[in-house]
């Protein structure tokens, strides 16, 4: 095939492109992956019924300020990293502050508390259904947004993999966070931060098979 | 900033909107930098220049299949770069060269300079074009081809329109995807 013959087929009816593509199908998977997470947390699970006091509200609060900004943030990298060269324009070491936050404030609450409490506040009680449940309902937005990013055109698949799987693991995280009971800060940072950096690691592992193009 | 890049630019942001002419003067210009880049990556890496082509064909296909991937406020130049020697790196990860003997390079060696010689690659496009499904390959021919509109193509092949729009994206991907496999063989 002549190179001439190839750019006259490529430039022949040329289409025009929607300059928001990136932002609107990422968004969408996002937006899609959250709602079928939290549905699948409310069916499964149901909504946490002690929200009777103060503390539980702040709580329910916390956790989800924590993985929503993490999904926030996370998406927003993703727009970048999904196009060529973006790795080149953006550190990702942005993704990591809010897990310095909660790991910080956990530390402090370690700290003022009796060394006798602390292992009710890590081990909490439902820590194997948090060890199990994040990862596998971030299964399916892992597949959206990966559905989504295979569209784009990333050159660096294991950050970029590796985003894809933070995203799903801290949307997966939010939505659990609908039923979770366990409240104390130094569970959150162990049982959410530890299943959020599994994903992450997968979407690493995963990353260069899935994202190739 | 060089000279070439503002110019390439234009062109780009106006085959975004939709003008073919200056797609394909900006795929023209492209490819001379791209064949020439490729030639002297191989080069340096002692390997024969006769991929070189075929590469510019691949990378040609991505940046057209995958152009709103570049966002407008970005300059163009490192994009097409990023594409540029991602194509070469996966080229040469298939064909089991160490990734070690890749040449550092920035984008300004992209457009560092161009070529316009022996422009004919292995691709067979009649082949290719046969590994697709039948309708994706007809409304390809009808539109990509022979440069029928969007309409007439929809028409003469009984397709809502959006339907042509679409076979015709997906059928350039899977061109490109038939060509990374013939690679890989």
């Amino acid at each position: 095939m002549k190179t001439d013959d190839l750019i006259a087929m490529l430039g022949t009816n040329v289409e025009p492109v929607d300059r928001k593509y990136v932002l609107r199908v990422v968004g969408a998977a996002v937006a899609v992956g959250t709602l079928v997470a939290a549905t699948a947390i409310l069916v499964a699970f149901g909504f946490r019924t002690d929200l009777t006091t103060t503390r539980a509200f702040i709580f329910l609060f916390s956790k989800l300020a924590f993985t929503i900004v993490t999904v926030v943030l996370t998406a927003i990298m993703l727009t970048k990293l999904a196009r060529p060269g973006g790795e080149r324009r953006i550190s990702i070491v942005w993704v990591t502050l809010p897990f310095a936050a909660i790991l910080l404030l956990a530390a402090v609450n370690l700290a003022l508390a009796p060394s006798a409490h602390w292992e009710t506040m890590i081990v909490g009680d439902q820590w194997l259904e948090c060890l199990l449940s994040i990862p596998i309902i971030a299964i399916v937005p892992f597949a959206l947004i990966t559905w989504a990013v295979r569209r784009m055109a990333p050159t660096d698949l294991r950050r970029t993999g590796a985003l894809v799987g933070l995203a799903a693991g801290s949307i997966s995280a939010a939505a659990y966070a609908l039923h979770c009971v366990d409240d104390s800060l130094p569970f959150v940072a162990l049982w959410y931060g530890g299943t959020i950096v599994l994903c992450t690691l997968a979407g690493v592992v995963l990353g260069p098979r899935l994202l190739r193009w | 900033m060089w000279a070439p890049e503002a110019e390439l630019k234009n062109l780009m942001l106006a085959g975004l909107d939709g003008d073919a002419a200056a797609h394909r003067s900006l795929l023209t210009s492209l490819s001379n930098y791209l064949r020439a880049y490729y030639r002297r990556q191989l080069g340096r890496i002692g390997r024969s220049a006769t991929d070189a082509e075929d590469l510019v064909q691949e990378a040609l296909l991505a940046i057209h299949t995958r152009r709103h991937t570049y966002d407008p406020v970005e300059p163009l130049t490192p994009w097409v770069h990023a594409i540029a020697r991602y194509k070469l790196i996966d080229h040469l990860r298939r064909t089991r060269t160490s990734l070690r003997d890749v040449p550092i390079d920035e984008a300004p060696d992209l457009i560092a300079e161009g070529d316009h010689n022996d422009t004919e690659s292995t691709h067979d496009l009649g082949k290719l074009l046969g590994q697709l499904p039948e309708k994706t390959r007809r409304v390809i021919e009808c539109v990509k081809l022979e440069g029928l509109s969007v309409a007439e193509t929809a028409a003469r092949c009984g397709l809502s329109e959006s339907n042509v729009k679409v076979s015709v994206h997906r059928g350039l991907r899977a061109l490109a995807a038939a060509i990374a496999r013939e690679r890989q063989q």
